[in-house]
């Protein structure tokens, strides 16, 4: 089964060049301005969107993603309007990837099944699900494979290479390496670091890499991307987004524009990075 | 419900950590290595008895167990019923029951090599009796406190800085216990190559229920013996607090194939079940948090809720997966007191027997006075005496000042 997500780094490799994956919380600062930020990624350069969807105890993640989710409940976020979203957003674009990412709690409240359903129905292509290690495959990583959706996998430092089988026996799409043991937002760890850890997993599977965890500005992006099939940028993102926001933390005028602002300046820097040699 | 009775209560967890559907490893991959080898590690330190009588010899020696079984003849007289016994876990050094289960993990940290040690708190008892054990062998101890609980339990964070321990209050979410914990998951994801996480309940991924409850059932072998001696049988029932859970079931854990013996676990039920609490069986249902499946406040969007108790080591929107599983077998009954029935337990007690108890275990208490009047003389009760209330000493007064105003 072929899904957005394998089209589009198939497109990307014949272009030779890795992709700029974005992060943003779905319904921050609010459902209507979300919509509207997700539109204008792809235009400003994202070549995959991850979407967060908001749980009030993200234990993975550092205080700018763990605000941007709160910011998002407050104004009514949920997981049913997380997939509305996704809906708005395939009412024009029907070819940018769109991956959910998040926490299980509220898709086993929601109801797998039912989740996996609605999911793919409004346009979702992947899942990333922080807390789900293959140990717990069953829940959702398997029916997901089985309703056609990508389920990607993050690999870390510590995955050795003892267990890097493991987390890549049911990874599909691409692989989500975290370049650094800690939470979103920390510092991003060096390029050769990297690429070590890229050309490893790749000697494991030939699915696309792409690295996260860390990445600020558009030189480490252009640097992450010449190692890897992907670089993702999420904690500057949200941080310019709230840059943008009134004293009440509500959307401005500013608020579109300073986020697909940044985004086009990261993409800039990605596609000046040469794809790494297979 | 048609859950199938097992041969055993005692035999969980399976092999992947799990209690029926509950337990299991929701965790992040970062952690999933240190996971397996902690695990490993168990199991070899479980079948070394150098390591058992290690520990046998800090448990005499420095907790100072075996706790008493005590009679507590005035309060027996006092409610008319059941005949009452304290296990008096609140005599241990740091005055819980949370120092038996410390003293295990760091003898584990110790074995992994770990040198770092990290803990997240409520009461504040966990902390101190953490801070207590890394200050005996020379640990490096970091504990994580909701801000809120750092100004309730105030006389804990000096305790915990005289031991030479930092204390980092967390000011994200609720600022309790939960937020503390998540703290401390983050702490470890990012200090997972030197760092040992001293969980300080029956909750969290596999294998922390599983052996925080073996560190704890220390509690119920001891008052099985007890018994034994003082009254020549099984007594005929049991009482235990419950905040994630860890005193009740290392008192539970050992009489759960004795089925001559009724089984009560008291969650906090706040300013009452239909308001602000924190009694996750009695008011939530079952979901993913902190690495395991089990009861959890939330609300229908599966967001967890705020969790309110009197009592911060009760005050938790999560139990440990064990008790969810004897919860839908129904091998346990899960009651609730209120922080008004906890306050006037907590002052019976004192008065009655020169105990001043915590508030955690003064919610055991509370559900004794209403068990016990009911049931016959020769009935034999044990309620876990889980801590002393020296920590809560400043909050009741004031709360008991302004009472009287
Ligand atoms: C004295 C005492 N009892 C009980 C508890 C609740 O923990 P658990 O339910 O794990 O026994 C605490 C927690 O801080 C405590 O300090």
């Amino acid at each position: 089964m072929t899904t957005r997500i394998d089209t589009r780094f198939a497109e990307l490799k014949k272009q030779g060049r890795s992709a700029f994956v974005t992060f943003l919380m779905a319904g921050d600062p609010d459902p209507a301005t979300s919509l509207e930020i997700i539109k204008a990624l792809p235009k400003a350069g994202a070549d995959v969107i991850e979407i967060g969807m908001p749980f009030t105890d993200p234990m993975a993640d550092g205080p700018s993603i763990q605000a941007a989710g709160l910011r998002a409940l407050k104004a009514g976020m949920t997981l049913k309007k997380t997939l509305e979203l996704v809906r708005g957003f395939r009412k024009d674009d029907n070819a940018t990837p769109i991956v959910l990412m998040g926490y299980y709690n509220p898709i086993y409240i929601y109801g797998v099944d039912k989740f996996l359903v609605d999911a793919k129905s409004a346009g979702v292509d992947g899942l990333i699900i922080v807390d789900l290690p293959p140990e717990e495959d069953e829940e959702l990583c398997l029916p997901a494979m089985k309703a056609g959706l990508n389920f990607i996998r993050l690999a870390t430092p510590t995955t050795d290479d003892k267990r890097l089988p493991a987390v890549l026996a049911n990874t599909s799409g691409f692989v989500y390496y975290v370049s650094i043991t800690g939470i979103t937002g920390a510092a991003a760890a060096d390029s050769s670091a990297v690429s070590e850890a890229v050309a490893r997993i790749k000697r494991h599977t030939k699915l696309p890499v792409c690295v996260g965890f860390g990445i600020r500005t558009p030189e480490t992006a252009r640097s992450i991307a010449s190692h890897a099939n992907g670089a993702v940028v999420g904690t500057a993102l949200v941080d310019a987004l709230k840059s943008s926001l009134d004293a009440e933390g509500r959307a401005t005028a500013k608020t579109v524009n300073a986020v697909a602002e940044l985004t086009a300046s990261l993409a800039q820097g990605v596609r000046g990075a040469q794809q790494a040699a297979e | 419900m048609n859950i199938a009775k097992p041969n055993s209560y005692r035999s969980g967890p399976d092999e992947r950590g799990h209690f029926g559907i509950f337990g299991g490893r929701f965790v992040a991959e970062t952690l999933m290595p240190l996971i397996l080898d902690l695990e490993k590690a168990y199991t070899e330190a479980k079948a070394d008895p150098a390591f058992q009588a290690e520990m046998d010899g800090y448990l005499k020696n420095y907790v100072g167990r075996p706790s008493p079984l005590y009679f507590a003849e005035r309060l027996t007289e006092h409610l008319g019923g059941a005949k009452i016994y304290l296990k008096r876990e609140e005599l241990n050094h740091t005055g819980s029951h949370k120092v038996n289960n410390v003293l295990g993990q760091i003898m584990l940290a110790r074995r992994m090599g770990k040198k770092r040690i990290i803990a997240e708190t409520g009461a504040g008892q966990h902390g101190v009796a953490t801070a207590t054990l890394c200050a005996r062998f020379g640990l490096e101890c970091i504990v994580y406190m909701g801000a809120v609980d750092v100004e309730r339990q105030q006389p804990n964070v000096i305790r915990m800085e005289m031991l030479g321990a930092t204390v980092m209050p967390v000011q994200s979410g609720t600022r309790t216990l939960k937020d503390a914990m998540n703290e401390a998951l983050r702490d470890w994801v990012t200090n997972v190559h030197n760092t040992f996480y001293c969980i300080g309940t029956v909750a969290g991924p596999h294998p922390y229920p599983m052996l925080v409850r073996d560190f704890q059932s220390i509690i119920g072998n001891e008052t099985k013996a007890q018994m034994q001696e003082i009254e020549g049988r099984l007594p005929d029932s049991l009482v235990a607090c419950i905040g994630g859970g860890s005193n009740a079931m290392g008192l539970f854990h050992p009489f759960l194939d004795d089925p001559s013996v009724e089984i009560f676990g008291v969650e906090a039920a706040g300013h009452g079940l239909t308001q602000l609490h924190a009694a996750s069986i009695a008011g939530g249902r079952p979901g993913v948090l902190h690495g395991n499946r089990t009861y959890l406040l939330m609300d229908a969007d599966g967001q967890i809720q705020d969790a309110h108790s009197i009592s911060a080591g009760l005050d938790y929107p999560g139990i440990g997966p064990e008790h969810s599983w004897l919860h839908e077998i129904g091998r346990v009954n899960y009651l609730s007191a209120t922080d008004d029935e906890a306050l006037a337990a907590f002052q019976l007690l004192s008065k009655l027997e020169g105990i001043i108890p915590a508030l955690e275990p003064a919610h055991a208490i509370a559900k004794v006075m209403e068990l016990a009047p009911k049931l016959p003389k020769d009935h034999l009760m044990v309620v876990n005496l889980s801590g002393r209330g020296d920590k809560d000493v400043p909050q009741v007064g004031d709360i008991l000042k302004g009472k009287s105003k």
